[in-house]
C-alpha cells in the first residue's frame, strides 16, 4: 500500500463525510450556502471529521508505540490499563472538582493514565512468561481491575451516568466547543514522529539500545507520556474506542514491518481512515438515526482481530 | 584497552562475580571461557556497561564506564548478546543502519551510508539487504546483526556465545570474520564462548573464570594444557596437535 493511495483515500472520505447526515448539504451547495447550513457544517460536521481523524490518528499511533515499547503486538491503551486508569481519572477529577474545567479534567487524567500504564510496564518486567497472548491477558485484568475501582466509587457518588459516557466513543455529541481539547494532542503526536528512531531501538530490547548508546528507561517514559497524552484527550473528548489501537499498527506491521519512522505517517493515516469510514458506516446503516462508533469498530475491528491471531497462530504453527 | 579491576557483582545474595580483575589487549580476540554459571556472561556485561557492577571499576581507553556518557561509549564499544529473541520485523539494511545511530541520531549522512554499504558488504548479505529478520535462517540472522555491530564502528567488540545455534559451518564462518575483524581492520574482540576448540584455534588470549572468579589468564599456549584445563573444568582432557592447531578430545 503506497502512502499517496492512503492519503488521497483519506481525503475523498474526508471531504464525502461532510455530506453525510440529517440535514442535506450537498457539494453543490458550498457556493451558496444557507446560514443553517453553514451552521451545520462549521458548528458540527467539521469538528466531527476533526475529532474522528485525530481520535482515529492518536489511538493507532499509541498503539504502535506502545506495542514497540512493551516488544508485544497485543498491547494496546485499551488492554495495557491506559484508558480505565485515564477514566479513573476523569472519576477523580469529577469527585475533588464537581465543575472542573475539561482542562482539569484531563491533566488529572492524564497524570493517572501514565501512572497507569506506567504501573503496567513495570508488571511486565516483573513476568517470567512474556507469551505474546498472556501479557495483553495480564493488561486486561489490570484494566478491569481499576474499571472496578471506577465503578465502585462512581456508584457510590451516583456518578454512573455520568462515567459512562465517557466509556463509549460518541461523536455525535461532538460540536464547536466540546473536541478542541484533541489539538492538544497534535504536538505530541509530531513528537512521537522525531523520537521514532529512539522507539524502534527501543523495540529491540534494552540490550540493543543500551549498546547503540540510547537512554533506554527515558527513550520508555517519553514514550509511555506521549501515549499517556494522546490517549487522555481522545478519552475525554470521544471516548473509548475499543481495538484501534491494536489493529491497524498490527496491519501496518504486517505489510512495511516495525521501522516506526516509516510506519507512524501509515498508522495514523490508515487509523484515522479507519474510523471515518466505520463512522460514515454508522450514519448511513439506519439513516437518519446512527449507530454508535463502538459498535461499527467493534464489529469491524474484532473480525479483523480475529484473522489476525488466527493467521499468527497457523504461521507459528 | 580493556581493564577491570576489583569488580563484583551479586545477583540476590549470590555473588556470581567475586573481585574480577582483568586486561584485555588491544588488536587481540580474546576468549572468555569456563564451565556454566562460571560469571562469564555477566562479566561481559559488566564491561559493556549492559548491567552495572557492586564493586569495582571498568575502564576503556581510560573512559571510565559506570561515568562515561552512553552516547560516546557507543562509539566505542558495542555488545551483541544472544539475539534469538529480537522480535522485531526489520530489513537487514534497516538492522544495519540503525548501527550508525551513535553518529547520526537516525539521520542517515551520506558517510552513514557508506559505513552501511561497506557492513552489509563485509558479511556479504548484499543480495539479502531487503530482506526482513524474520525471513532468514539463524546463520544468517547472525550476519546480520554481526553487520550491524560493523557498522556501528567500535574499537571493541563484544559478543555474547556468538556460535550459539549456529550450525559447524557457520560458525567456522563467523570465526573467521572475527579474525579478519581483528587482523584487517584492527578491532579488539572479545568473546564468551564455549566451544573449547573454537576458543583454542581462533583466539589470542584466552580468559578462564570459575566460580566468579579468573583462574587463569594468559596466550592460548598457556591455557590449552590438560593440567590447566583439569583445573578449569574438572575433567581430563587430551590435546592433540592437529595442523598447527590445539584440539582438545574430551568426548570420551
Amino acid at each position: 500500500m503506497k502512502k499517496r493511495y492512503l492519503a488521497s483515500a483519506l481525503v475523498l472520505f474526508a471531504v464525502g463525510s461532510l455530506f453525510v447526515g440529517v440535514s442535506s448539504i450537498s457539494p453543490m451547495d458550498l457556493l451558496d450556502l444557507s446560514e443553517e447550513q453553514f451552521h451545520v457544517l462549521w458548528n458540527s460536521r467539521l469538528p466531527r471529521l476533526m475529532s474522528i481523524l485525530l481520535a482515529g490518528a492518536g489511538m493507532s499511533v499509541c498503539g504502535l508505540i506502545m506495542q514497540q515499547l512493551s516488544r508485544n503486538k497485543f498491547v494496546s491503551p485499551t488492554t495495557a490499563g491506559t484508558m480505565d486508569s485515564a477514566r479513573l481519572g476523569v472519576l477523580v477529577s469529577l469527585m475533588l472538582f464537581t465543575s472542573a474545567s475539561p482542562l482539569v479534567k484531563m491533566s488529572i487524567a492524564f497524570l493517572f493514565a501514565l501512572l497507569g500504564t506506567f504501573i503496567f510496564m513495570k508488571i511486565l518486567d516483573r513476568i517470567k512468561f512474556k507469551d505474546v497472548i498472556f501479557v495483553p491477558l495480564v493488561g486486561l485484568m489490570f484494566g478491569n481491575i481499576i474499571s472496578s475501582i471506577t465503578t465502585f466509587f462512581a456508584y457510590e457518588r451516583d456518578l454512573i451516568q455520568n462515567m459512562s459516557a465517557w466509556m463509549q466513543g460518541d461523536f455525535s455529541l461532538i460540536v464547536t466547543g466540546r473536541y478542541e481539547l484533541m489539538f492538544l494532542s497534535i504536538p505530541f503526536m509530531i513528537a512521537a514522529y522525531i523520537f521514532a528512531n529512539k522507539f524502534t531501538i527501543a523495540g529491540m530490547g534494552e540490550d540493543f539500545a543500551v549498546s547503540l548508546g540510547l537512554k533506554y528507561r527515558t527513550v520508555v517514559n517519553t514514550g509511555l507520556i506521549l501515549v499517556a497524552f494522546v490517549a487522555s484527550s481522545v478519552l475525554l473528548t470521544v471516548g473509548m474506542i475499543p481495538f484501534l489501537g491494536l489493529i491497524i499498527p498490527n496491519i501496518v506491521s504486517i505489510y512495511q514491518g516495525d521501522n516506526l519512522k516509516k510506519n507512524l505517517p501509515h498508522t495514523a493515516m490508515l487509523g484515522a481512515l479507519f474510523v471515518l469510514v466505520c463512522d460514515i458506516l454508522g450514519r448511513v446503516i439506519i439513516y437518519p438515526y446512527e449507530l454508535p462508533i463502538n459498535l461499527t469498530v467493534g464489529v469491524l475491528g474484532s473480525g479483523i482481530f480475529a484473522w489476525l491471531l488466527i493467521r499468527r497462530r497457523s504461521r507459528e504453527a | 584497552m580493556v581493564s577491570a579491576s576489583n569488580v563484583v557483582k551479586f545477583f540476590g545474595k549470590k555473588k556470581v562475580v567475586q573481585d574480577v580483575s582483568i586486561q584485555v589487549e588491544k588488536g587481540k580476540i580474546t576468549s572468555l571461557i569456563g564451565p556454566n554459571g562460571a560469571g562469564k556472561s555477566t562479566l561481559l556485561s559488566i564491561v559493556s556497561r549492559l548491567i552495572t557492577s557492586d564493586e569495582g571499576e571498568v575502564r576503556i581507553d581510560e573512559l571510565d564506564v559506570a561515568k562515561c556518557r552512553g552516547s560516546e561509549l557507543a562509539k566505542k564499544v558495542s555488545i551483541l548478546k544472544q539475539a534469538n529473541h529480537m522480535t522485531l520485523k526489520l530489513t537487514v539494511r534497516e538492522l544495519v543502519s540503525f548501527g550508525r545511530f551513535p553518529y547520526s541520531q537516525g539521520k542517515l549522512t551520506a558517510e552513514d551510508e557508506r559505513y552501511v554499504d561497506e557492513a552489509i558488504d563485509y558479511m556479504q548479505l548484499t543480495d539479502l539487504q531487503h530482506t526482513y529478520l524474520d525471513e532468514l535462517s539463524g546463520g544468517q540472522k547472525q550476519r546480520a546483526f554481526l553487520a550491524m555491530v560493523i557498522a556501528q564502528d567500535t574499537e571493541y567488540i563484544l559478543l555474547d556465545e556468538p556460535l550459539n545455534n549456529l550450525d559447524m559451518k557457520h560458525a567456522v564462518q563467523m570465526m573467521k570474520v572475527l579474525r579478519r575483524l581483528v587482523d584487517e581492520l584492527g578491532k579488539t574482540v572479545v568473546i564468551v564462548i564455549h566451544d573449547i576448540n573454537f576458543a583454542s584455534c581462533y583466539s589470542d588470549n584466552i580468559i578462564a573464570m570459575k566460580n566468579g572468579r579468573v583462574i587463569r589468564e594468559g596466550t592460548v599456549n598457556d591455557i590449552i594444557k590438560p593440567s590447566v584445563l583439569k583445573e578449569i573444568y574438572d575433567m581430563d582432557i587430551n590435546i592433540e596437535d592437529v595442523n598447527e592447531n590445539k584440539i582438545c578430545v574430551y568426548y570420551a
